[in-house]
């Protein structure tokens, strides 16, 4: 049987490669989480993607891209399905996936067993997927969730002279990666984690861990999204919830802050970083933000992106641009193209982004607060910008891998 | 009672201290050697509250279900999507109403019209064809799901909580004792408890009606032999709609509930139905005490789990239900 399916893959791809110097169309598949917790993570991705695809355009050379998309709801395993079903039934050659940390580490692996075809990630952002093992055909235009909180524990500790905080974060490889990236700067500023709050994914009733949360700390550090972000804000301003925050990436983010209701309004001040600021006043951030806002209604879409939408832009731009590049060469195993990504240097909405010996970004982070724009809209608004954050986080490449892997409890909280 | 203790006089004597154990947690101050080995009693106080609480919302959801297979033998697996309609209506209504109560009884009466022509259109065309009644619920429930995730998009809503409601309250519990002596009470969200009475409301008067009125006492009997209970000349079919249309509507309630405590969204449907579907099976299916009793249990592990086990939180609940089936498989408070 095992057998027996082995070379019908092995088949498949043959054809599939075969197939690919007649076409006339380039394939493209595209996953998103369209299901689940992260619905509005992955509806607002498709938007980031669309906008991508006005400015751009569809064609490259003579040739014209086809796009395929397919759901997933944010489990490794849904993501794993859809991307074999896109290259299995739907005979894509380009692969525009995943959104979320652990289908990404997922996608990674799965990477490997076709070496024929190109994996750009669109979003996903743990650690692992790109700095363990990497897969030569995978390629990330996204910093990893670890780069997304630099300059927040520092800001936190010397600015706003927090000494303890306080985590609760969803138990998966994306939001380890962010606390891992939050602790290690924080810590090593001289700042002390008390307690560290792990809450499956999806977590509906979150009245007991706001009841577990320590009052004895200067701020408490949420690392949540989609729909736990909104029901733990929900929840905590019915508990009378009134300690300082801070937020990760996907946690300030408009995807919540644009939220219905008024439990939103407990983040306004809270502290995040993120590899976007909503009022950044970059001429590219500003165009993009209207380019995103001109393609949809007001009524179909967030008041400004989302980085999800930020991350799916910057990897649809990769995708077309060394297509481009290569004049839709796809020829020899996609090598000339996967040659094109790894040197392709992109002038992101959100700075320049290069990728480093892994094929993981390297770019521009932000050290945010949340703002009320006076009409009840809520922004990140920008406290610093900090250019060229790598994988390793500025540290030297032997000392950041005894630190270990992020998990529940990696990296202690001390000075590395 | 009494002949419980006299036919297991050491489970009995079990059931009894732990009971007292319990009582003497939630009263006592606790001593500073047990703060330091499970963790501060405010926690503990607030993890039994919340479980308590979210099992009345569980058990709005599961009556329905529990009552609707009792009577009708029909496994109805769209019953999440009845909990996501009345959530869906009852946003629409608070959101442009401002009136959180109107917002129940709007979803109350709408859901229990699905149920009717649901019962009506569906269920009156297969009756006592339990399998394809199930394949058909099934499918519909896919159907009502795309159908929402159409209208109202994949985002997340929030039934605005009346202002009256919002912010906690201090009951009369101490959780600790300051050093000035002066004793720190136990601050709640009032809105839960609220809910929670709400919910204990409804269960009592859905158990009086059912063993004190004469339309209880037909739904009863349809329950024991529904054959023999049309011979007698009852409506048979009069008597299902208005289940249907009952179990439905709570669903509905519960929806407006769930939604205002936590949110709705595309997921939440397959959410409750599970949830309901391992209450009734921790209880008993067909049984409305049962239904309470599992929803207790379950509320309370979820949330004693996520703070005491929160690796394992959501394995527990799964727990329960396998040991349920493998020691007593027809349910905890099951009569067959």
């Amino acid at each position: 049987m095992l057998k027996g399916s082995l070379g019908l893959v092995a088949l498949s791809s043959l054809l599939l490669s075969g197939t690919a110097f007649a076409q006339e169309k380039i394939k493209v598949g595209v996953t998103a989480t369209l299901e689940g917790t992260y619905t509005v993570l992955g509806e607002d991705g498709i938007r980031g993607f669309q906008t991508a695809l006005n400015v751009l355009g569809k064609k490259v050379g003579d040739k014209e891209l086809e796009f395929v998309i397919a759901s997933t709801d944010a489990t490794p395993d849904s993501a794993v399905r859809a991307v074999r079903k896109l290259i299995e039934q739907d005979k894509v050659q380009i692969l525009l996936s995943p959104l979320s940390g652990d289908e990404g580490i997922a996608v990674k692996n799965f990477a490997k067993t076709h070496p024929e075809l190109t994996f750009i990630n669109a979003a996903s952002g743990a650690q692992e997927t790109t700095y363990v093992d990497p897969a030569p055909n995978f390629f990330r235009y996204n910093m990893d969730g670890a780069q997304w909180q630099v300059g927040l524990g520092k800001y936190a500790y010397e600015d706003k002279k927090y000494r303890k905080i306080a985590t609760v974060g969803e138990d998966y490889s994306f939001i380890y990666t962010q606390v891992f990236g939050l602790v290690l700067e924080f810590c090593g500023a001289g700042g002390q984690v008390t307690n560290r709050q792990w809450v499956p994914l999806g977590t509906k009733d979150f009245a007991s861990v706001i009841a577990a949360l320590p009052d004895d700390v200067d701020a408490i550090y949420l690392g949540l999204g989609g729909a736990d972000a909104v029901n733990f804000l929900n929840q905590y301003q019915q508990a009378g919830g009134k300690a300082h925050l801070m937020g990760g990436s996907i946690m300030i983010d408009q995807t919540i802050l644009s939220s219905k209701g008024n439990a939103k309004n407990a983040l306004v001040g809270t502290l995040a970083a993120s590899g976007q600021a909503d009022t950044w006043e970059d001429p590219g951030w500003q165009k993009f933000v209207k380019d995103y806002q001109d393609a949809f209604p007001p009524n179909k879409r967030f008041p400004s992106p989302s980085l999800l939408a930020t991350n799916y832009y910057g990897s649809t731009m990769a995708l077309i641009l060394a297509l481009r590049q290569v004049n839709g060469d796809l020829s020899d195993n996609q090598s000339k193209y996967k040659a094109a990504l790894a040197k392709i240097e992109l002038d992101a909405p959100n700075g320049k982004i290069k990728l480093d010996a892994n094929r993981q970004a390297v770019g521009t982070n932000f050290v945010t607060e949340v703002v009320d724009d006076g009409k009840g809209a809520l922004f990140s608004k920008v406290v610093k910008v900090i250019p060229n954050v790598n994988q390793t986080l500025g540290y030297d490449p032997a000392v950041f891998a005894k630190i270990g892997l992020p998990s529940r409890t990696v990296p202690e909280c001390k000075k590395y | 009672m009494t002949r419980f203790v006299e036919r297991h006089p050491a489970w009995a004597l079990i059931v009894i201290i732990a009971i007292a154990v319990a009582l003497w947690l939630i009263f006592a101050v606790w001593p500073a050697g047990l703060e330091e080995a499970i963790g501060r009693k405010r926690v503990f106080l607030n993890a039994l509250f919340n479980g308590i609480t979210l099992g009345g919302l569980y058990f709005l959801v599961a009556s329905g279900f529990t009552l609707i297979f009792g009577l009708m033998r029909n496994v109805n697996l769209a019953h999440g999507s009845l909990y996501l309609f009345g959530g869906y209506v009852g946003y629409a209504i608070s959101a442009s109403t401002g009136s959180w109560i109107l917002s129940f009884i709007v979803a109350f009466i709408l859901t229990a019209l699905v149920g009717v022509l649901l019962q009506v259109l569906v269920f009156r065309r297969m009756e006592g064809q339990d399998l394809r009644q199930t394949m058909v619920t099934i499918g519909l429930s896919i159907v009502f799901a795309d159908l929402m995730l159409w209208a109202c998009g994949g985002d997340f809503y929030q039934i605005q909580t009346p202002t009256w409601l919002i912010g906690p309250i201090d009951l009369p519990l101490v959780t600790a004792m300051k050093s000035s002596g002066e004793p720190v009470y136990l601050r709640y969200p009032l809105v839960r408890l609220v809910i929670f009475l709400a919910s204990v409301i409804i269960g009592i008067a859905m158990w009086l009606a059912l063993n004190r009125t004469r339309i209880g006492m037909i739904i009863r009997a349809g329950v024991d032999d529904r054959d023999i209970l049309a011979a007698t000349g009852v409506r048979i079919q009069l008597v299902f709609v208005l289940v249907f249309a009952l179990g439905a509507g709570l669903a509905g309630i519960a929806g407006v509930v769930g939604g205002t405590f936590q949110s709705l969204s595309p997921g939440e449907d397959i959410r409750f139905l599970l949830a309901s579907l391992v209450v009734v099976i921790v209880g008993g299916m067909g049984s409305i005490p049962g239904a309470a009793l599992g929803a207790l249990i379950i509320g309370l592990a979820e949330q004693l789990g996520s703070v005491y086990i929160p690796t394992y939180a959501i394995v527990v609940t799964f727990l329960i239900m396998v040991l349920v089936l493998a020691l007593r498989p027809q349910g905890l408070l099951a009569r067959r």
